[in-house]
C-alpha cells in the first residue's frame, strides 16, 4: 500500500515539464536535427534542394576558407586559454595574498565580466586605432605607430581583448577554490621545507585542480565560439586573417548562399566542441574519483 | 582569536596599480571621449576642457535610446521572472521523480546533454524556424531565451534541489498541499539561493547578448541596445564623441547594479560554476 502511493507520481510534476521539454524540443532540438539533415543537402537558404550525401563534409578538405577558419580558432582559442588561465591563476594568488581592500580590487577586477563584449570590442578599436598609434609616434616606435588592427598582427590585439575581459570570471573561479585551501596545510608544508613555488606546485595545486578543469572546459568552449568581439573589432579581416568558424556560419550561412554547405560546418563544430568538452569532464571525474 | 597577520604592501600596491590602469583606464578613456567635443580630442586622454552633454542627447535621438533601451529592459525582465520561475519548477520535477520514473530520468538527461550544444551550432536552423512561427521579435526572442536556459538551470538547480530533504515536502503533503502548493510555499523559497545565481546569469546573458539579436530581430523598431550599437556603427564614423557617449549609456544600467550589488554579483556568479 505504501509503496504503491511512492510510486505514483503526480500528474502535477508532468505538467511542470512537459510544457517547457515540448517548446524545448521544437526550438532547440528540431533546429539542431535540421541542422543535420540540411548538411547532406545542397540548400542555399532559399529555393529547391536536393541531397547530395558526405559532399559538403568532403569539400571541406579542399576548401581554404574553411582552413583558415579552423586554424585561426584553434590558434586563438588554445593561445587565450593559456594565457587567460596563467594570468588569472597569478592574478588570484594575489588577491588571495595578505592585502587591503581585498574586497574593492576583487570587485574592479571582477568588473570586465559585467561588460557587453561588443561595447568592449569598440572602445579597443579606437585605443588601438587612436590612442596607441598616437603614443607610437610620438615615442617614435614605429611597431606601434600603426593600427594593430589593420596589420598580419590583427589577432593579437582580438587576444589582448578576449584576454582583458575573459580574466574576470577565471580570476574569481580560481580565488573561490584557493578560500577553500586550509591555512593549516601551508604551515604543515613549511615545517617540511616547502616554500614559494615549490609549495604551489606541491600543494596548493593539486587541491584547486578542480576548479583549473572548471575553468579548463569554460574557456575552451567559450573561445571556440569567439564571435562578438572579433565582429566589433576586425570584422574578420583584414582579408579573412581573424574570421572564426562561428563568422563563417553567420556570414556565408546568411549572406553566401551557403546554408546547408554552413549546417555542415556547425555539425563538425559541434562533434569538435562536444568531444573536448566531454574529454576534458572525463578527466575531471578520474581527478576527482582519485580524491575521494 | 583571529591572528593579526600583516599586510603585504607591496603586493597591495602592484594590484592597485595594474586595477587603475588595466581595468580603469579603458572605462576612463570611455568616459572622457564622451563628455568632450571633437575639437577637444587632440590630447585624448587629457580631461575635457568643457564638459559635452549633448552629446548624450544627441546618441539618445540617433539611436533611438529610449526604445531600445524598452525592448532590452523588456526582454532581461521578462526573461529573468519566467526563467526563474519555470525552469526551477521543471528541474524540481525532474529531480524529485527521476529515480522512480524513466520518463523523468530521460528528461533529464536531455537537458543535460543539451548542455553540448552550443547555440552558434543551431543558430541558422533556428533562424529559419523562427521566422516561420513569427518568434523574429522581441516576445519571440524573450521566449527563446527563456526556454533555451533549461539545460543549465536544470544543472545548476539539480544538486540544489537534491540536498533538500523530502521529509519537508512529505510533511506539507499531510497537510493538504498539492504539488503545486507544496513547491510554491515549501521548495521554491528554499531554492533563493540558487534562484539568485539563475537570475543574476539570466541577466547578464539578455541584456549583453549580441549574436541572438543580430540573428533574430532585423527590424529597427525591435533591437536591443547592444544590436543597435553594431547597427549605428557606419553612422558613428568617425564621431567618436557620440558614439562613446552612446556606448557609456548602455554600459550604465549594468555598472549602476554592478555598484550596489557587486559582492552578491561575484558571489552568485562564482558558486553557480563551482557548485555545479
Amino acid at each position: 500500500m505504501n509503496k504503491h502511493r511512492n510510486n505514483h507520481i503526480s500528474p502535477a510534476f508532468y505538467l511542470m515539464v512537459v510544457p517547457v521539454a515540448a517548446l524545448f524540443f521544437l526550438l532547440h532540438t528540431v533546429p539542431f536535427l535540421k541542422g543535420i539533415f540540411y548538411s547532406f543537402t545542397n540548400w542555399k537558404g532559399y529555393g529547391s534542394w536536393e541531397f547530395i550525401g558526405f559532399k559538403n563534409f568532403l569539400q571541406f578538405f579542399k576548401d581554404p576558407s574553411i582552413k583558415q577558419a579552423y586554424g585561426f580558432t584553434f590558434q586563438f582559442a588554445l593561445s587565450a586559454t593559456v594565457l587567460v588561465n596563467v594570468l588569472s591563476l597569478s592574478l588570484a594568488c594575489g588577491l588571495n595574498g595578505k592585502i587591503r581592500g581585498k574586497n574593492l580590487l576583487k570587485a574592479l577586477y571582477f568588473l570586465p565580466y559585467m561588460l557587453g563584449t561588443l561595447i568592449i570590442g569598440f572602445v579597443f578599436n579606437f585605443i588601438f586605432g587612436n590612442i596607441i598609434p598616437g603614443f607610437g609616434k610620438t615615442a617614435g616606435i614605429p611597431g606601434l605607430s600603426v593600427n594593430i588592427l589593420g596589420t598580419s598582427k590583427a589577432w593579437l590585439g582580438v587576444l589582448f581583448v578576449t584576454v582583458w575581459q575573459s580574466m574576470a570570471f577565471n580570476t574569481m573561479i580560481y580565488l573561490s577554490g584557493l578560500q577553500t585551501v586550509d591555512k593549516d596545510i601551508y604551515d604543515a608544508a613549511s615545517v617540511d621545507g616547502a616554500v614559494g613555488l615549490q609549495r604551489f606546485i606541491k600543494i596548493t595545486f593539486p587541491l584547486i585542480a578542480p576548479f583549473f578543469t572548471i575553468n579548463m572546459v569554460l574557456s575552451v568552449k567559450s573561445f571556440l565560439m569567439a564571435f562578438d568581439q572579433i565582429m566589433a573589432m576586425t570584422g574578420g579581416g583584414p582579408g579573412t586573417a581573424t574570421t572564426t568558424i562561428s563568422m563563417l556560419i553567420y556570414k556565408r550561412g546568411f549572406d553566401g548562399g551557403q546554408f546547408a554547405y554552413q549546417s555542415a560546418n556547425a555539425v563538425i563544430l559541434f562533434l569538435v566542441v562536444a568531444s573536448i568538452s566531454v574529454f576534458q569532464l572525463k578527466i575531471l571525474e578520474k581527478r576527482e574519483a582519485k580524491v575521494n | 582569536m583571529k591572528e593579526k597577520e600583516k599586510t603585504n604592501w607591496l603586493l597591495t600596491i602592484l594590484l592597485s596599480v595594474i586595477a587603475v590602469f588595466v581595468i580603469l583606464g579603458p572605462l576612463y578613456i570611455t568616459v572622457v571621449i564622451a563628455l568632450k567635443s571633437p575639437s577637444d580630442m587632440e590630447h585624448i586622454l587629457a580631461l575635457p576642457t568643457s564638459l559635452h552633454f549633448e552629446n548624450f542627447s544627441m546618441a539618445w535621438k540617433l539611436t533611438d535610446y529610449p526604445r531600445k533601451f524598452l525592448n532590452t529592459f523588456f526582454i532581461t525582465s521578462i526573461n529573468l521572472v519566467f526563467t526563474i520561475l519555470t525552469n526551477s519548477m521543471a528541474a524540481y520535477a525532474i529531480i524529485r521523480n527521476k529515480d522512480k520514473s524513466r520518463f523523468f530520468n530521460l528528461m533529464y538527461y536531455y537537458f543535460i546533454s543539451a548542455m553540448f550544444i552550443p547555440f552558434n551550432v543551431i543558430m541558422l536552423p533556428l533562424v529559419k524556424q523562427a521566422s516561420a512561427f513569427h518568434l523574429d521579435n522581441i516576445y519571440g526572442i524573450t521566449l527563446i531565451y527563456i526556454i533555451f536556459g533549461l539545460p543549465m538551470n536544470t544543472f545548476l538547480y539539480s544538486g540544489y534541489i537534491k540536498s533538500l530533504p523530502v521529509a519537508l515536502e512529505e510533511a506539507a503533503k499531510i497537510d493538504g498541499a498539492d504539488t503545486f502548493q507544496t513547491f510554491w510555499s515549501i521548495i521554491f523559497p528554499l531554492l533563493k539561493p540558487m534562484s539568485a545565481t539563475v537570475a543574476i546569469l539570466s541577466f547578464m546573458w539578455t541584456w549583453n547578448d549580441f549574436l541572438m539579436p543580430l540573428v533574430l530581430l532585423s527590424d529597427a523598431s525591435q533591437q536591443t541596445l547592444q544590436l543597435a550599437q553594431y547597427v549605428f556603427k557606419g553612422q558613428f564614423s568617425t564621431q567618436y564623441n557620440l558614439a562613446f557617449a552612446s556606448y557609456l549609456m548602455v554600459l550604465l544600467p549594468v555598472l549602476a547594479v554592478y555598484v550596489f550589488c557587486q559582492k552578491w554579483i561575484i558571489a552568485g556568479v562564482t558558486s553557480g560554476s563551482v557548485k555545479a
